[in-house]
């Protein structure tokens, strides 16, 4: 847990590791101009639009509270409950020793006796130390105690693959995580719907891991009106087309958009389905898509055994088999620990040119569109 | 949140190095003798009384259940509470009802003290639907919300960090939510095996840094199923034998080794760390000295305990010990302790004649309770979310 600490004053503002110390830069810098510049649009930060939800929905609940390693004082390592702590006090805001089992726990026994706490990973991986607590109690205690305890908390935190941050700091938890009965896994990927979702796993009865990505959070977009709250359940399509179905979730809707770029150019026109919700899978939504195109190319930074496009394939092979013209098509992470080195980090997560290769094998050549 | 605290009771908030905890050995390790019986009684008839009906009740339940497992009436591990009893009663019976108890995976008596019926207990152990959990929890697993018995947890030193949340959650209700009487505690039991577990560490820290109304209370009998204590844990400092209790201090809360089978004695105990917890000065670790009179669970051979060291205990028994102080002490008569004997065997037999007659869970049961909210299940082809489906009521429907 020192090393993330390490690496992230290391890494300085080349990864997406201080937000905070950017946002005083902005305002150092001239936050007029910047207003002046967006005065139409008010444009923030995922890390702003997660705190700001936080921030709702501790004011809308008093029983809402936030646990977690430099959650308080610190801000959150990457600002999500910045200087929420002088709103809502150190208990609200409780930063906690590092001892993820312990705290993780801890906000189970909270959330079995009525609070209902967001509890952060500093990063997601931290959370394999939280793996008793997040299996055996937040996920299975409502059913081994007949339903007379239920266990609203929301996990969340940054995960997958950042920028050069070293195997531990790179693991996708979703894959370990999707087997545990009990347990929602949401993932998000704008700052819209990472408001409008968390807003929504807080909100939920259920426990829910709320997977956020290290290197969006400096990813800006506008959010919603205050009250929007999302279906955790409901995947978002992100481009309808007709081609071929491209499944996929977290910052690898951003690569594979950028693909689509060039195959909309080439002549293709895919249709891009956000998952958001990656376990359940929305069925209505993948399925519809799939009766549609016939063909399904899924993309993930997940590992490619045992992981989210895993499921979601043997479901499509088994569900909707004969509504399929071709193979579904698995764009994965190598199963390799992530390397430091950036080459070798590049060659282990997929990358757009690998989209477009799976879209134009799986679709046939096209003739260009008109240039 | 130290601040908040110092103002609204008044007390000074822990500060490392300034404060020095006192270690207070109320007996001392090997120490058989029960209260003078010269003194006054420690407690009125009625508390005796229920002390003592308590303790059989524990005892009688746990020998019934393993003749219904023998007799292929339960199945799975079944840990056996017997020879312990004086601990879940002499803390229990002290707690209020809103007082929140955590147990492990040998429960069943923690979860009686508190009150669930053992009707309640014996059906969840036949797996019937009329058991506490529905037939869904089975041995390890007792809860009662109404009781606020938070659980019987069967991983080593799970259980703790959960109470820990309960006792977070009672101090949250009074410093933030401003509800006042919220004094609650929750007292959370475990072995000596768990003594060497991580979460055990990180709830000592924590409740101790959060000041939490939170109870450690060690059932120290020796053993980890095979492994010996004195084999497991390394010597305290300046000790020939691995105290517990000692931790306490390390962490900045009082420590307190107490003769596990007497019963009065760890009422005593528990009373003073229950009033502290109260008073909103933070956690208490108690390390009970007892024994437990059957192997680890009905599936152990019991081969590694001497017959010398079982004898030694059973010459302890917590229960005829009770009995014994209260006929000296004008507590009861032995006509009042046999009435209670009967009344407990009638509630055993009445519990495994309940458990029995009572129906088996409906498959409708199996997907129930997965998620408090069962949009959980998610979104189905058709549109229409899973258990909104022919098929889920009854159990039927895959889930995936």
């Amino acid at each position: 847990m020192l090393a993330s600490r390490n690496v992230r004053l290391a890494a300085g503002p080349r990864v997406a590791a201080a937000p905070g110390q950017r946002a005083l830069l902005d305002a150092r810098l001239g936050r007029r101009a910047m207003v002046a510049a967006k005065a139409q649009k008010k444009e923030i930060m995922m890390w702003e639009a997660l705190r700001e939800a936080i921030d709702e929905e501790m004011e809308r609940d008093p029983t809402v509270c936030v646990m977690g390693e430099d959650v308080g004082h610190y801000g959150g390592s990457y600002k999500c409950t910045f200087g929420l702590y002088k709103k809502y006090g150190d208990m609200r805001v409780l930063d906690t020793p590092i001892c993820e089992n312990g705290f993780m726990g801890m906000g189970v026994g909270a959330a079995m006796t009525g609070l209902r706490p967001i509890v952060e990973g500093m990063n997601m991986g931290f959370l394999l130390l939280a793996f008793n607590q997040i299996s055996n109690n937040c996920g299975m205690l409502h059913y081994t105690s007949g339903g007379q305890f239920k266990v609203p908390m929301v996990i969340r935190g940054p995960g997958g693959v950042g920028r050069q941050l070293g195997a531990e700091h790179s693991q996708r938890l979703e894959s370990y995580f999707q087997s545990i009965p009990g347990v929602q896994l949401v993932a998000c990927s704008t700052v819209r719907n990472s408001k409008a979702l968390l807003k929504a796993a807080i909100r939920s009865d259920n426990p829910i891991i709320f997977f956020e990505h290290v290197l969006l959070y400096n990813v800006k977009g506008e959010v919603g009106d205050k009250d929007e709250v999302a279906c955790l359940e409901r995947a978002e399509v992100v481009r309808e087309g007709t081609d071929v179905s491209i499944f996929t979730y977290s910052r690898m809707r951003y690569v594979v958009m950028q693909a689509v770029n060039d195959l909309v150019k080439k002549g293709y026109n895919p249709e891009v389905i956000d998952l958001i919700s990656l376990k359940p899978f929305d069925m209505e939504t993948i399925s519809k898509s799939v009766r549609k195109t016939r063909k399904a190319i899924i993309v993930e930074e997940c590992m490619k055994t045992g992981g989210i496009g895993a499921s979601l394939s043997a479901v499509i092979n088994e569900s909707l088999f004969n509504e399929l013209d071709h193979e579904v098509i698995r764009l994965s992470s190598q199963d390799v620990p992530t390397a430091y080195a950036y080459e070798l980090e590049a060659a282990t997560i997929v990358q757009s040119s690998q989209v477009v290769d799976a879209v134009e094998r799986v679709c046939g050549a096209r003739v260009p569109a008109t240039v | 949140m130290q601040t908040m605290l110092q103002q609204r009771s008044g007390f000074r908030a822990a500060q490392p190095g300034r404060q020095v905890m006192k270690v207070r050995a109320v007996a001392a390790p090997l120490k058989t003798a029960t209260s003078a019986p010269s003194k006054a009684p420690l407690v009125s008839p009625e508390v005796a009384k229920d002390l003592y009906y308590d303790m059989v009740l524990g005892r009688e339940f746990e020998e019934m259940c393993a003749q219904m497992y023998y007799r292929g009436k339960m199945f799975g591990f079944v840990h056996l509470y017997s020879g312990q009893e004086a601990v879940s009663t002499g803390v229990i019976r002290l707690l209020r009802q809103d007082d929140h108890v955590v147990s492990t995976y040998r429960d069943h008596v923690h979860a009686l003290s508190k009150g669930v019926s053992a009707r309640e207990v014996m059906a969840e152990l036949f797996g019937k639907k009329t058991g506490c959990c529905r037939g869904q929890g089975g041995s390890m697993h007792m809860f009662s919300a109404k009781h606020n018995v938070l659980g019987g947890y069967a991983f080593i030193g799970e259980g703790i960090p959960v109470g820990l949340g309960a006792a977070f959650q009672s101090k949250y209700r009074r410093d933030v939510l401003g509800e006042e009487t919220s004094d609650s505690v929750t007292c959370s039991f475990f072995g000596d095996g768990t003594c060497n577990v991580g979460q055990f560490y990180e709830s000592l820290n924590m409740a101790a840094l959060y000041k939490l109304p939170h109870i450690f209370v060690v059932e120290n009998n020796l053993w980890a199923i095979g492994m010996s204590h004195l084999r497991a844990t390394s010597r305290t400092s300046g000790d020939d034998h691995p105290f517990i209790y000692k931790k306490g201090p390390a962490f900045g809360m009082p420590g307190v080794l107490v003769d596990g089978m007497d019963v009065l004695k760890v009422r005593q105990v528990a009373q003073e760390a229950v009033e502290r917890a109260r008073r909103g000065e933070g956690p208490t670790l108690i390390e009970a000295e007892t024994y437990r009179f059957r192997g680890h669970s009905l599936a152990d051979p019991d081969e590694l305990r001497s017959k010398e060291e079982k004898a030694r205990y059973q010459a302890r028994d917590p229960i005829p010990q009770l009995k014994k102080y209260m006929l000296e002490h004008g507590l009861a008569t032995e006509a009042e302790i046999k009435a209670l004997e009967d009344k407990v065997a009638e509630v055993v037999e009445d519990s495994v004649k309940f458990a029995d007659e009572s129906p088996k869970p409906e498959r409708g049961q199996l997907l129930e309770n997965v998620f408090a909210d069962p949009r959980g299940f998610g979104i189905s082809e058709d549109g229409r979310y899973r258990y909104q489906q022919p098929g889920f009521s009854s159990g039927t429907a895959v889930v995936s």
